[in-house]
């Protein structure tokens, strides 16, 4: 029974020594093999008393547990050391960067755009759009501003060599006049027609160029009319849009009379910010007013039945107040360093 | 219009401080644009006499004077001005007095004698830049007064910003008469009282326009001095107004337009020959006018002429040669009445503008006339002198404007501005503007006074009673509408999702501008007659652009000088073009285009990244992506902008919709970029098309897949190939696609080797290899007969 238990030893201390699976494999074939230590003394048992082949039996089996766990333990522990040692050889510098390539980004004043389009979608404004070379009849006559009117003389605008009719658009205005008409002829067989709740952002230009003017820039045209329209209606929706646009209820607004020959009454629209760099600064934002009974008639509208209001926006200018940005300038430069920073 | 609040003051004075005022006037759609102190600060300034004025004992430049402040002792003050005198009256800075800039004036020591006090000039006051010695001022300068309320400084300039409805409110009268409506203040107009006639020299008028100018009228002044000095509270007004004083009659015929509203207009009268005739231009008539400059009046432009001659532009300018001089004795004070419409635009299509003709274009109340003729009168007796003769007026009254009344309906004033004022509010509020109101029935019958040319229509009072009512008054509402969703298409996809497509394989947008170089449009789009401006702002910026293309090799080029190698931009904009039945303006082809461009590193510069420039097939992939799950067709091209080689156009379902490829290589020299950069431009509707997917059942039978390597031409596009293998392949094969391409060893020169994957399966059945084989078998030699195609490894 001693020579059992020495036999255990031996082995699990010759398991412990193989450094390999290789080398456990042998020393396992000198214990448990064809030939093995314990083999040898199984096949000897025939030779003993059955009592005692029985006790001897007993005594060898638990010997060859114990020299199989001992095999299973070392086998887990080589592999074990053998997994740790590639995981240490597969690491990684993990704070080398990451491969690939950059975003690119928005312009800003599409950032502005989109959510101004979001925002006044979200009250039933859809996203309407005119011809930037357009006709003297939409841009002015048709906005109540005929010949020789003294607001022409308050744009200063673009015309093309040859035509003495076409223009380029002087402010998103005329996709009004193009949006009802279109309205109008979509709904000519119903008894009522439907709200016609429109925006239309776009590219305008005007002879002007300087540090805050530039002979191209952005406007958003927005246009309700309906049944029940009222000033009171506009005001509370471009208080509302300022609040969700800057996302502060720290900021208030101002109406105050203004003159655009396709309005009536006016409203020239201020913002001023009760903290920030700004902070009491009343800020110019957009021009806005009841839709003039002319504009409604060329629109095709009765103006009895109907009234509308409208506003136009300059989104350059909301942009500059919402990033802080100091020149008007940049948004039409191109350069990368600048546009950049709006991702 | 610029004014002084002092002299609003004496028409009207609201219990309200500067600031106060400017914002009412802001409030009432009287813009307020600035509003300046009339001088900057300082205090302890009096008027003072030069009682001596001696040699310093110890400098030659220096003048020692004893000066009486009113302080009851002379104060001895050292004075270096030049023009320091004895008897003089100047203004004094005591000892404790502080000047602008917070300059303290103390007791001092100069070369060795003390002076207590300073002199002044106007500089140093901060009332002009001359600096020519001390600031003289009137003898009857009542010593010891502080300068600040002799001279009125305690005043504000205020700059309105007037719309052009409100041509009431360019005059202090018309601006008082607002303030006194909005504040309920009183109002004191200006006290005129007609002239007595003392000669019985006069002028006839005729009215030969009378639809342009219906009411005229004149006067004869005589014995006038015009060399006489025109008093200080007039040049301070005007001064203050913006307007420099000239001589004692120009600054009277400025101030009464001021102060009332109406131009007038003075002749020599010596000069005139008859009549004066209110009429339209004869041929060949010209008119040398006060600014020297010689116009040929339009057919549409009212002259005042006499009975030989054009003498003015009527209601623009007078004529240099019928003027006044300062040799004028005999004056012909002109003071009528012109019809807006007859003004309007008149000026400006002669390239200027004057104070009445901004007046007369937006409407002069047609009343004033006489009144100011008047004012005129007594203003000239009193500073120049004279006698009056009587006045000549000529007028056709039926021309006149009609200010017939409006109805108003008070419900829908209610209505359109969403207010519940009382119709009694409403009545009080436009009576306080001098609006007659009659009750008839439920409604209003309005009649607007003659000053006001803005109210002919109901929406005009409604605005009215906004603006009186307080634009702050009438609340901010949630509006209320029904209900409806708005439309979302899946047939289509919204130009955001482009832009951010793009931005996301990392283009940043850009907005360049409209309007380009001419030989932009020369060079990359071989246009010769591009759309041009009229007026454009630079020869830069003269043409319209026909493509996106040049203003992104503009923004490539503007940021490599910015040392930024690696660009990447696109644009969405649109682009001009002639087109005889252009929709929706005739005559142009307008459409969005969206263009992007990339140059330099294809990933920017990284670690484990092999780096290499961008090329054509990386931003061939990033147009495709824009169309996935659409594919684009690529056929060669040849295009102004794009290397003959590597350009293609871009056809989706057979049309052409843009174009890809490198930039020429001479452009890219030419605008000194460097390295090439690759662009595309496509139209944004067919870019913004979707379909809506369509569910196909997924084969659960195993798919089959075979590689086929065909030689063909070097010079046979893939796109042909893929053609023809197409056409060749029966139902079983679900998809041809390009693996690899091989060119070198074992391929001949003039040859490559085209690997393809061929995709085989069917819904119902596991196939068989025997008609897998086949239908390769099929491929194959269609792409022998058809492209002369060779199996790769097959020898031959």
């Amino acid at each position: 029974m001693e020579q059992l238990d020495q036999l255990v030893q031996q082995a699990a201390a010759e398991f412990a020594a193989a450094a390999d699976g290789a080398q456990l494999e042998q020393a396992k074939a000198r214990y448990l093999g064809k030939a093995g230590a314990l083999t040898e003394r199984l096949k000897a048992l025939g030779k003993l008393e059955p009592e005692a082949r029985r006790e001897a039996g007993a005594a060898i089996n638990a010997a060859k547990g114990a020299i199989e766990a001992a095999l299973e333990a070392r086998r887990n522990a080589l592999r074990e050391g053998a997994l740790l040692a590639q995981l240490a050889a597969e690491a990684l510098d993990v704070t080398l960067p990451g491969r690939g390539n950059t975003q690119g980004g928005l312009h800003p004043v599409s950032r502005t755009l989109e959510r101004v389009e979001r925002l006044f979608g979200s009250i039933g404004f859809v996203v309407a759009d005119g011809p930037e070379i357009e006709t003297d009849w939409h841009n002015f006559t048709a906005l109540n501003t005929p010949e020789n009117h003294p607001a022409r003389s308050m744009h200063d605008t673009f015309y093309l060599e040859g035509h003495d009719d076409v223009l380029l658009r002087t402010h998103t205005s005329p996709v009004q006049v193009r949006a009802m008409l279109a309205h109008v002829e979509r709904h000519r067989d119903a008894a009522a027609m439907p709200d016609l709740r429109i925006i239309a952002p776009g590219r305008v230009f005007r002879v002007d160029s300087d540090a805050t003017h530039s002979p191209m820039f952005h406007q958003v045209e927005g246009l309700w009319v309906g049944e029940t329209v009222s000033f009171a209606d506009l005001k509370g929706v471009i208080a509302d849009f300022l609040r969700r646009f800057f996302e502060t209820d720290d900021l208030q607004v101002r109406f105050r009379p203004s003159f655009f020959p396709f309005t009536e009454p006016s409203a020239e629209i201020d913002v001023a910010f009760m903290s920030g760099a700004l902070e009491g600064r009343w800020l110019e934002i957009a021009g806005c007013g009841v839709v003039h009974p002319n504009v409604l008639r060329f629109g095709g509208i009765d103006p009895e039945r109907y009234t509308g209001f409208a506003f136009g926006m300059g989104p350059d200018r909301l942009t500059m107040l919402r990033y802080g940005v100091n020149d008007l300038r940049l948004f039409f430069d191109g350069d990368l360093r600048f546009l950049g920073q709006f991702r | 219009m610029q004014f002084s609040e002092q002299w609003l003051r004496t028409f009207v004075d609201p219990q309200l401080d500067s600031a106060g005022l400017g914002h009412l006037l802001t409030m009432a759609g009287l813009e307020v644009e600035d509003a300046d102190p009339a001088a900057p600060a300082f205090r302890g300034v009096v008027v003072a006499k030069i009682v001596e004025a001696d040699k310093h004992p110890n400098a030659d430049k220096l003048k020692l004077c004893k000066v009486d402040a009113g302080s009851g002792e002379l104060l001895q003050i050292v004075c270096g001005a030049p023009n320091a005198a004895a008897g003089m009256k100047v203004p004094c800075a005591v000892v404790g007095a502080v000047l602008p800039g917070e300059f303290e004036i103390k007791k001092a020591k100069l070369r060795g004698v003390e002076s207590f006090g300073m002199l002044c000039s106007a500089r140093e006051l901060g009332l002009s830049e001359d600096h020519g010695g001390l600031y003289a001022l009137p003898d009857d300068a009542p010593v010891g007064t502080d300068i600040r309320s002799y001279l009125g400084l305690d005043d504000t300039l205020f700059t309105i910003k007037l719309t052009p409805n409100r041509a009431d409110c360019l005059s202090l009268t018309g601006v008082a008469r607002e303030v006194a409506a909005i504040t309920g203040t009183a109002f004191t107009p200006v006290a005129i009282a007609p002239v007595v006639d003392a000669t019985d020299a006069r002028r006839d008028i005729v009215l030969d326009a009378p639809q342009a100018c219906p009411r005229y009228c004149g006067r004869v002044l005589s014995g006038v001095d015009a060399r006489a000095t025109t008093p200080d509270w007039m040049v301070r007004r005007l001064v203050r107004s913006g307007i420099r004083s000239i001589s004692p009659l120009v600054d009277i015929t400025n101030y009464v337009m001021l102060e009332l509203g109406q131009p007038l207009h003075a002749f020599d009268n010596t000069k005139l020959h008859g009549a004066i005739h209110v009429r339209m231009p004869r041929a060949g008539e010209q008119v040398l006018l006060l600014n020297e400059q010689t116009v040929i009046p339009a057919a549409d432009t009212l002259l005042i002429a006499d009975e030989a001659r054009a003498l003015a532009l009527a209601g623009i300018m007078g004529g240099e040669e019928s003027g006044i001089t300062l040799d004028t004795t005999e004056v012909f004070l002109e003071s009528a009445f012109f019809a807006p419409e007859a003004i309007a635009g008149r000026a400006r299509s002669y390239g200027f503008g004057s104070d009445a003709s901004h007046r007369f274009e937006r409407g002069v109340d047609p009343e004033l006339a006489r009144s100011a003729l008047e004012r005129a009168t007594r203003l000239v007796l009193d500073i120049c002198g004279g006698q009056a003769g009587p006045v000549c007026e000529a007028v056709v009254a039926e021309e006149l404007p009609e200010r017939p009344p409006v109805r108003l309906r008070p419900a829908r004033a209610r209505r359109v501005l969403g207010i519940t004022l009382a119709d009694d509010a409403m009545r009080v509020l436009l009576e306080h503007v001098h609006l007659q109101v009659v009750r008839e029935g439920d409604d209003f019958l309005v009649t607007p006074p003659s000053w006001r040319f803005d109210i002919a229509i109901e929406e005009d009072l409604i605005e009215e009673l906004a603006r009186l009512h307080g634009y702050d008054n009438i609340p901010a509402v949630a509006p209320q509408g029904s209900l409806m969703m708005l439309p979302s298409t899946e047939h289509g996809r919204p130009v955001w999702a482009l832009r951010h497509l793009l931005a996301a394989r990392g283009y940043q947008e850009v907005v360049n501008f409209a309007f380009v170089e001419d030989a932009w449009e020369r060079d990359f789009c071989a246009n010769e007659h591009p759309i041009r401006l009229a007026n454009p702002i630079a020869s830069h910026l003269s043409v319209m652009r026909s493509s996106l293309i040049p203003g992104l090799v503009g923004t490539l080029s503007a940021n490599r000088k910015r040392q930024i190698d690696r660009v990447r931009a696109f644009e969405l904009a649109r682009v001009f073009e002639h087109k005889a039945d252009g929709e929706p303006v005739r005559g142009f082809h307008q459409v969005m285009n969206i263009a992007a461009l990339a140059a330099g590193p294809v990933v920017p510069e990284q670690w484990g990244e092999r780096a290499r420039n961008v090329d054509f097939y990386d931003v061939k992939g990033d147009l495709e992506a824009l169309f996935v799950p659409r594919t684009l067709q690529f056929t060669p091209l040849s295009h102004p902008a794009l290397h003959p080689g590597r350009a293609a156009a871009v056809r989706l379902d057979g049309h052409m919709i843009g174009v890809v490829g490198e930039l020429h290589p001479v452009w890219v020299q030419r605008y000194d970029l460097g390295t090439a950069p690759v662009v595309f431009e496509v139209a944004l509707d067919a870019a913004l098309a979707a379909n809506v997917p369509a569910y196909a059942e997924i084969s659960r039978m195993p798919a089959v897949r075979r590689d086929l390597a065909l030689v063909v031409g070097n010079d046979l596009p893939v796109e042909r190939v893929l053609e023809v293998l197409r056409e060749a392949a029966p139902e079983l094969v679900r998809e041809i696609a390009l693996f690899d391409v091989y060119q070198g060893k074992g391929v001949e020169a003039d040859k490559k080797s085209l690997a393809f994957r061929v995709s085989m399966q069917d819904t119902r059945r596991t196939l068989e290899d025997a008609e897998v084989e086949v239908a390769v078998a099929l491929l194959v030699a269609h792409a022998e007969s058809v492209l002369g195609a060779r199996l790769r490894g097959s020898g031959g």
